[in-house]
């Protein structure tokens, strides 16, 4: 083994990261753990913009409406430069029972969290080929693999990213542009706060390291297959999940 | 075919697909003659828009195999 096979690698250079969803949450987690890497880095939110950050581009947009994607990634590229981390991270919740989860639910849901997705990858990922280099991070659940009751709409979208992820790094692995999936568990942020306590409580007990995620753990996994160590990692899907959806 | 306009296209060609100049010629075919895949092929056509300044929509590149019928594609639109 040579030694620059040991060496430590070298920090990675600045890049330019957008996060989708950064208001809060995950996608503000990311949004900060890549500023602190000194990342160049936007931010989008869809109502209420993510706190001030020094050097944060925080980006009205809205993953459901293609021209508002459209617009946000032309200011990113304008002002930062052409996107070289992607974090599709924005999505929602429209918890109820099949029985009772009319079409707007679940399309609302399928048209946020996935194919807000589609939006998003698809606008950023001409640039990244034609510089053949790039990293997209899909932030999908656990619920995904383990299935939640009220979250059928949800569950399906999660899902559905992963089979995205899978796809889309085929088409454009030989572009070094590589496509991941994050799957988180438990994490605490105001989408579980919807679940109420009691169902919380009985979620936490199953997970094995015997608590909730942070954002910030979501994020460093996230950073991790953003950066250069993960280069040769690409269509997986990295649970951040204390265990709770092992072996599925 | 005009020089200048087929120049360009050459040299975006070239760029692209990592071929040798002498190898884009009208009836070269894309995939036979210059070891393009698919995304090669979506890659030169965001280079052609960019570098012309056109737009091509998916429909108009159906059918398209040589160098010859992209060229006169894209000089159509110019």
């Amino acid at each position: 083994m040579s030694r620059s096979d040991v060496a430590a690698p070298a920090p990675d250079s600045a890049r330019v990261v957008l996060v989708t969803g950064a208001s809060r949450g995950i996608g503000l987690a990311c949004a900060q753990r890549f500023l602190a890497q000194g990342d160049s880095v936007a931010g989008t939110y869809r109502t209420s913009p993510p706190p001030e950050l020094p050097g944060l581009l925080a980006l009205r947009c809205d993953v459901t409406d293609p021209a508002s994607v459209d617009a946000a990634c032309t200011e990113v590229e304008n002002k930062l430069g052409p996107v070289q981390v992607l974090v599709a991270n924005a999505g929602i919740t429209k918890d109820t029972l099949l029985l009772r989860m009319g079409e707007a639910a679940w399309q609302h849901v399928l048209d946020t969290d996935l194919s807000g997705a589609y939006r998003v990858v698809r606008r950023t990922l001409g640039p990244m080929v034609r510089a053949h280099g790039g990293r997209i991070v899909l932030v999908s659940s656990v619920v995904a693999f383990l299935g939640s009751p009220g979250q059928v709409n949800y569950g399906a979208a999660k899902a559905g990213l992963v089979g995205m992820a899978r796809s889309l790094a085929r088409e454009v692995g030989s572009r070094d542009i590589t496509v991941n999936v994050v799957a988180p568990g438990v994490v605490d942020t105001d989408m579980i706060a919807d679940l109420g306590e009691a169902r919380l409580e009985q979620l936490t007990s199953m997970v094995p390291l015997g608590r909730r995620c942070t954002p910030r753990e979501v994020a460093a996994v996230v950073a991790f297959l953003a950066s250069d160590d993960a280069a040769y990692v690409t269509g997986t899907v990295l649970p951040v999940d204390g265990g709770l959806g092992m072996g599925l | 075919m005009s020089d200048a306009t087929f120049d360009k296209f050459r040299s975006c060609a070239v760029e692209v697909l990592q071929v040798p100049e002498e190898k884009i010629v009208p009836e070269a075919r894309f995939g036979d003659d210059l070891d393009a895949d698919s995304l090669d092929l979506v890659e030169l056509v965001m280079a052609l828009e960019e570098a012309f300044d056109i737009t091509v929509e998916e429909s108009e590149l159906d059918g398209i195999e040589t160098v010859g019928q992209a060229y006169d594609l894209i000089s159509a639109k110019l």
